[in-house]
């Protein structure tokens, strides 16, 4: 009832094109956003900004990355952290280097430098595919940790290969507060987000979407597969490389490459595929869900106050996590994303159904 | 260059290879009867190794300790096909992929609020030492351990191999690795033939657990193990018993000899990717891997 | 809707926690950050168990002059994402954190510079950089009793009198068998120093973190090198799995020197026979301390104990979470002694409590813990404190010590190691190095 377009018409081109083409999509997205910023910043605890937004902010962004490549290019990935940590690496590396460099064009290139290292390990995928190109993106995952563990230049020449992000600068102002450091993530991964949404609707977003759906097909409709993957790989591992430098500099500070493991990969991935492939809320449901999860368990069983020894408590919360896990892929193979839809479909036509 | 060095790590390498082709069989198995890419077979591992170990521990002689397991793991290999994998008919792989990973956290927490998370030690009664008549006469280290596993292998891929070409049971679960619809329209039942893999890929995970939890001691980092498997998967090809067994040499005998001759001139540490490379250059020539099946694909 | 209001309720809910818990009084809190689950599970089970047996026992005898301890323990599973979020969840709760101890490099490392800003102190015993030593550019980091640098400098200095004198290490092949990150690089630049200085030959072999079970090629490298020693300086299944290998490659466990995260009941036991005579490093030499008996009868007699198993009370782990609480309890007490009686305080205050700890031989005496840890005083310059290890050789059942006294590292070999390494951190982060007043 409340959520129906009738009387919503389009009357323009811009109309039928724009991003939420219903009335109440945009003001639930208005008001989305006005809370993120405003309101956000100003109430939520320091606990709430530095232990969980940031956080969950910045691996959405990485989310969204993985997104680009599994969801809409179709091309399996376990290599995301690597990804990341090429992008924390080499933002430490410009400030560092090029002194006065600003902060923003540090990420900006650092996720250049991403993108670039993604290009060369997709070359693969133009002639492998499915699980045999996810096992080969292993080969990325360890052989990127290796480099930033053996090359003492990248770290420069600490002792054991950490990395301490320098104070973050933007225009005189030192973001150090965490509602300042929430701010400015929140502002990339917001505008990344928005160019990322059109990005897919756009030429470049299809083409993918196509090669997704049958790379031989897609190429006979003239499609080049090879520049169509390669740009995938490339966008993907950009959204990576800065996701990955802001881990380092606005949540970690210190970080090590051992901490861009595999385990973190394999999260990401999770975030995805519960969240939804090919969806750009699916990630951030996704992230929030696999992020906030295992969070929300260790507060519920905290706060019920059942007697149990502390490990059984532990190991038990990580086995909901996973039954949980099953539990929505049984439902919704498709991921959260897909159910908030259904939802959606249900609302427009809610309460007469036919 | 030294020979009787060079020999010692080539042995040690195809040693190695085979203890992980035991990891990778049950990967086989699993994903060539029903597509499923299952990634807690490690966990499955953990979980027979800690069940076994733990058993032991409690005072019952290893034969016991072992069947008793044996029951569990086949057990726990039909629930996961009853209440995971069958809901998932007929859904996307990466879904079923990602439910094995949601399964492998049930596993490893279960198989830790049972034995609680402290390391065991298996004893299965053979040395972990090198052989002794060859290291006097030859100088050369072969781990009398090592052997036994390979030929633990040796019997369990022959025992499979005629299992699948000789049995009923195995021609069915040949054909529905071919077509499951067409399995089906010939009267195969579908169900039963999946609890059975199941079963056996408990059976796999038993065995492949007992040997890696008795020669590195029964911990949580077994079920890392899978990482292990996957170069060998896709050097051998998801689908091919024998392949694994290949890939398995392969892996292990290239890590190695890498390792030690090419390792110290770049700083060492190259066998965390060095099989991945590997594998992607063989991808690069057989994307199906060297004994997968050939995917013909059409528009 | 569905997500604004989640939204919506995860902002309200996070208001009323930051509000409705008022300070109590007469309570000290101290978050601790455990890891019960994955694949250190068995390290932090016993650590952070002996930790709560040690407050439970505090408590038990009527608190800090009266304040009793409370502590809430947060599941990490060893991802630092998630120790940062265990840490800023508990650090304002029940008045605020005392201080904070979260046994794991990457968390130490994502804690560092949050530490600072929240003036709690951060404890890295035995563990995280060996430069926080340096309490002028890390005021609230306490590497407390000794830092991996000390631990080099200590493990040279025993090959070194094994071998009959310094001077015999000329000449001699030492092997660094480490794991591939950032903790087993952390001694490379003070074994190099000590090969410059010694003489000696340095062999650094490294074993990446995700092959950890198979080290085949390692020790086949080992074989041909024949060197007269081998540093292991590994994590968790690694240990274990070195100690095998060794063992089927015929090389000598006797030659093998292995560090104190390599020295623990959960190392060697998995190791079944490969492990008997194995050497390593500790600074919680295992004993039968009245403490540990005291612990024994006032807390697991009634079933209050930490331990599920009871066989682990009193193991490597236990003990050093042990000696974690003893200088956390005195630590307070003293911070009490300065900033009140009877009253519980600030992390700020608990600063200045860990930066003037003195734990004599009295001391210890007095705890019922003669030789369970090395003697200590912190300074400003010095939040190590020690520097002190021993070393001890498992027989296959226990543990059982190797030198009768205390190996002292050489202040002289690290100090300008500590202090270049402080002085790169502090111009990274502009930090003007400095002693914190009160």
């Amino acid at each position: 009832m409340f959520y129906r377009e009738a009387g919503q018409y389009k009357t323009s081109y811009a109309d039928d094109g724009q991003i939420f083409p219903i009335r109440q999509d945009r003001y639930a997205i208005a008001v989305l956003l006005l809370v993120a910023f405003v309101v956000v910043p100003f109430t939520a605890s320091a606990y709430l900004l530095s232990g969980i937004l940031i956080p969950c902010l910045i691996i959405s962004l990485a989310a969204l990355g993985l997104n680009i490549l599994t969801g809409y290019a179709g091309q399996l990935s376990l290599g995301t952290a690597a990804f990341m940590a090429v992008g924390a690496f080499a933002s430490y590396n410009f400030v560092l280097r090029i002194p006065g460099i600003p902060l923003l064009l540090a990420f900006a290139l650092a996720g250049m430098v991403a993108a670039f290292v993604g290009i060369i390990f997709g070359l693969p995928s133009l002639r492998v595919r499915g699980f045999y190109l996810a096992a080969s993106t292993l080969a990325t995952q360890f052989f990127i940790v290796w480099c930033l563990t053996k090359f003492s230049w990248l770290s420069n020449n600490s002792s054991s290969g950490i990395i301490t992000a320098q104070p973050m600068q933007i225009l005189g102002y030192t973001f150090s507060s965490p509602a300042s450091k929430y701010l400015l993530v929140l502002s990339i991964v917001a505008v990344m987000a928005l160019a990322l949404k059109n990005l897919v609707r756009s030429n470049t977003g299809r083409a993918w979407m196509a090669i997704r759906d049958m790379d031989m097909a897609a190429e006979v409709i003239g499609f080049p597969p090879m520049r169509t993957k390669l740009l995938a790989f490339a966008v993907s591992s950009f959204y990576c490389g800065v996701a990955g430098a802001l881990y380092a500099y606005a949540f970690l500070g210190t970080v090590e490459p051992d901490g861009f493991s595999l385990d973190l990969s394999f999260r990401v991935l999770f975030m995805i595929i519960i969240g939804g492939l090919g969806s750009i809320s699916g990630s951030f449901i996704g992230a929030g869900f696999v992020f906030l999860m295992p969070i929300a368990l260790n507060m519920f069983f905290g706060a019920t106050g059942i007697h149990m020894p502390e490990s059984v408590k532990s190991n038990l919360e990580q086995m909901i996590f996973g039954g949980l896990i099953i539990f929505f892929l049984i439902v919704e193979p498709h991921g959260l994303a897909r159910l908030w839809q259904i939802t959606k479909e249900k609302l427009r036509i809610w309460p007469f159904p036919h | 260059m030294n020979w009787q060095a060079f020999i010692e790590v080539l042995v040690g390498g195809l040693l190695s290879g085979v203890m992980y082709s035991l990891v990778a069989l049950g990967f086989v198995l699993i994903y060539k009867a029903s597509g499923v890419f299952n990634f807690a077979q490690g966990s499955m591992l953990f979980f027979a190794a800690m069940t076994c170990a733990g058993l032991v521990g409690k005072g019952l002689p290893l034969w016991a300790a072992a069947l008793v397991s044996l029951v569990v793991m086949v057990a726990l290999g039909l629930a996961v096909e009853k209440f995971v994998l069958r809901p998932m008919v007929a859904q996307p792989e990466i879904s079923l992929f990602m439910a094995t990973i949601g399964l492998s956290f049930v596993i490893d927490g279960l198989a830790q609020i049972i034995w609680g998370s402290t390391a065991m030690k298996l004893d299965l009664g053979v040395e972990d030492m090198p052989l002794e008549a060859l290291m006097d006469k030859t100088g050369i280290a072969v781990s009398q351990f090592d052997l036994l596993a390979a030929a633990v292998a040796a019997v369990l891929v022959s025992g499979l191999a005629v299992f699948f070409s000789k049995t009923k049971v195995g021609r069915a679960l040949r054909a529905v690795a071919d077509d499951h619809q067409a399995a089906l329209a010939v009267g195969i039942p579908l169900q039963r033939i999946w609890g059975i893999v199941w079963g056996v890929a408990g059976f796999v995970a038993l065995v492949a657990g007992m040997l890696w939890g008795a020669r590195n001691g029964v911990q949580f980092a077994l079920t890392s193990l899978a990482l292990k498997a996957l170069p060998v998967l896709i050097i051998g090809g998801f689908t091919s018993v024998p392949g694994a067994i290949v890939g398995g040499l392969i892996v292990g005998a290239s890590e190695k000899l890498a390792e030690v001759y090419i390792g110290p001139h770049v700083g060492g540490g190259i066998e965390a990717w060095f099989p991945y490379i590997l594998a992607l250059g063989v991808l690069l020539i057989r994307p199906e891997g060297l004994f997968g099946e050939k995917i013909i694909r059409r528009i | 809707m569905n997500m604004r209001h989640t939204l919506a309720a995860t902002v309200a809910a996070a208001a009323l926690t930051a509000a409705a818990l008022p300070a109590q009084a007469q309570e000290q809190f101290i978050p601790l950050l455990s890891y019960r689950v994955g694949d250190y599970a068995a390290g932090g089970s016993g650590f952070y168990g002996g930790m709560i047996d040690y407050f439970n026992l505090t408590n038990a005898k009527g608190g800090i002059n009266g304040v009793k301890i409370t502590f809430e323990e947060c599941e990490t599973g060893y991802v630092p994402a998630r120790a940062v979020e265990c840490y800023e969840r508990l650090k304002k709760k029940n008045g605020g954190a005392t201080a904070v101890e979260p046994l794991g490099t990457g968390a130490a490392y994502g804690l560092l510079d949050r530490v600072a800003v929240d003036k709690i102190p951060l404890t890295t015993l035995g563990y995280g950089r060996a430069d926080s030593a340096d309490g002028k550019t890390f005021p609230y980091v306490f590497p407390l009793i000794t830092t991996y640098w000390s631990q080099a400098s200590a493990m040279i200095q025993y090959l070194g009198s094994k071998e009959g004198g310094m001077a015999k290490l000329k000449g001699k092949t030492i092997v660094h068998l480490y794991h591939d990150s950032a903790y087993g690089k952390e001694p490379i630049p003070v074994l190099d120093a000590y090969a410059a200085k010694e003489g000696f030959n340095l062999v650094k072999i490294p074993i990446p973190p995700a092959s950890g079970t198979e080290q085949g090629a390692q020790w086949a490298q080992i074989r041909q090198l024949k060197p007269d020693y081998v540093i292991l300086w590994g994590y968790g299944v690694m240990n274990t799995v070195a100690l095998k290998t060794a063992r089927k490659t015929g090389f000598p466990v006797t030659k093998i020197l292995g560090v104190w995260w390599a020295g623990s009941e959960e190392d060697v036991i998995p190791a079944g026979d490969a492990a008997n005579n194995y050497v390593t490093m500790t600074f919680t030499p295992s004993g039968n301390y009245p403490l540990v008996e005291e612990i024994r009868k006032t807390l697991y007699a009634k079933g209050r104990g930490n331990l599920e198993d009871k066989d682990r009370i009193g193991s490597v782990y236990h003990l050093r979470g042990l000696a974690a609480g003893i200088m956390y309890v005195e630590a307070m007490r003293n911070a009490q002694e300065k900033y009140g009686k009877g009253k519980p305080i600030t992390g700020e205050q608990m600063r200045w409590g860990f930066e003037n700890l003195n734990i004599d031989d009295a001391k210890l005496k007095a705890l019922g813990a003669t030789g369970m840890m090395p003697v200590m005083k912190t300074s400003c310059a010095d939040h190590e404190g020690s520097g002190a290890t021993k070393v001890q050789k498992w027989n296959g059942k226990k543990w059982e010590p190797v030198t009768k006294d205390w190996i002292q590292a050489e202040r002289d070999v690290l100090s300008k190691l500590i202090t270049d390494s402080s002085a790169k951190y502090a111009a990274d982060k502009k930090i003007t190095p400095a002693c914190a007043a009160g």
